[in-house]
């Protein structure tokens, strides 16, 4: 009699824990398509965080999340609708240089002809590493040469010795 | 004393040729490239705007209803074209005769008006042309190229195209009534 309520008690928490779990995934469910259908609209710093990598088309360089004017206003309106409408960054900011530009980049893109600028770049670190390398090498040796210099004293001294004794002859000849 | 003078020489000339071969050619190609790029900027630059008389170059323009508009398209005619933007107080106070213009002009069928909406934003451009109900083709500056190839320096900004795809007049600053626009294109209906 008690093996059997036992075992009744283990089948009725198991079904219990079953209904549990099927009820929190339910829950999840209908939690997630509640969310899905009254998204949260982006913040302002939501905002802010893709307009800071765009500029302002019609000013001079100011970045378009610190740019005062009603155009930079609506365009960040813009922004706040492309997101809630679920872009990614890399999407608006696609947008927006397919609407006004490349110029409202902070850097430009890896495509034509603004290649070179990237390859130019790249060109002028190397040549830079390069001499920064031989100027360090140089500034190195130039001690060591000197030092070499200093180790053959001997031969110098030979070498002065002749001279003073050639220019010591002349004299004495006249 | 011979030889020494000549080992010294060597000395300095291995000295100065020490920088790798291939050092100096990229030196040299970099330098050139760079070059070339100012120069290609300055060209650019330097290449003005379309001066009355000239003719202007082919563009397209794709209105907000989707239809595509080659300036080519309209030889024959007078092209009124008209830089503005929403968010540009002065454009809305040359819009309703922009559109009055227009609304004259069009049984005629020789002149058309082509607004070109400079970096605007596309919710606003459409509630501007329903608020001053204009009906004649507007479309985005996409990429600003119409914008950047005349060198307008602000908005609004009208442009006035003859039969002859040549620039005949430039307006900078709004239109102030109906009679001043339409002197302008009567005396290219002439």
């Amino acid at each position: 009699m008690r093996d059997k309520l036992d075992t009744f008690s283990i089948k009725s928490f198991r079904y219990f824990a079953l209904a549990l779990l099927l009820a929190a995934s339910l829950l999840g469910i209908f939690s997630n398509r509640a969310s899905a259908q009254d998204p949260q609209p982006p913040s302002d710093d939501q905002v802010n965080a893709v307009a800071k990598e765009l500029y302002c088309p019609v000013c001079e360089n100011i970045p378009l999340d610190v740019c005062p004017t009603q155009a930079c206003a609506q365009w960040r309106e813009l922004i706040r609708l492309k997101l809630s409408q679920g872009w990614s960054e890399d999407q608006i900011r696609s947008y927006f240089a397919e609407q006004y530009g490349d110029r409202v980049l902070a850097a430009p893109p890896l495509q034509g002809f603004n290649w070179v600028f990237y390859v130019l770049l790249g060109v002028f670190v190397v040549i830079a590493v390069v001499v920064y390398i031989r100027v360090v090498r140089n500034l190195k040796a130039k001690p060591a040469a000197a030092d070499a210099a200093t180790v053959k004293p001997v031969e110098q001294d030979d070498y002065f010795k002749r001279m003073e004794e050639e220019l010591n002859r002349r004299e004495k000849s006249r | 004393m011979d030889q020494s003078v000549d080992h010294s020489t060597k000395t300095a000339t291995a000295e100065r040729r020490s920088l790798p071969a291939w050092v100096v050619v990229l030196a040299f190609a970099a330098l050139i490239a760079f070059l070339a790029l100012i120069g290609v900027g300055l060209r650019r630059v330097q290449a003005g705007p379309i001066v009355i008389g000239q003719q202007v170059p082919d563009f397209s323009m794709t209105s907000f209803d989707g239809q595509t508009h080659h300036l080519s398209d309209f030889k024959g005619k007078v092209v009124v074209l008209n830089f503005w933007a929403s968010w540009c107080a002065p454009c809305s106070q040359e819009a309703a005769e922009l559109e009055e213009a227009w609304r004259n002009y069009q049984p005629g069928g020789e002149v058309i008006f082509l607004g070109v909406d400079y970096t605007d934003t596309e919710p606003e451009a459409l509630s501007y042309l329903a608020k001053f109900d204009i009906t004649y083709p507007n479309g985005p500056d996409l990429r600003t190229r119409i914008s950047q190839m005349f060198r307008i320096t602000g908005v609004p900004e009208t442009y006035f195209i003859d039969q002859e795809g040549k620039l005949a007049y430039v307006k900078k600053g709004p239109f102030t009534s109906l009679a001043e626009i339409q002197a302008v294109v009567d005396g290219l209906l002439q």
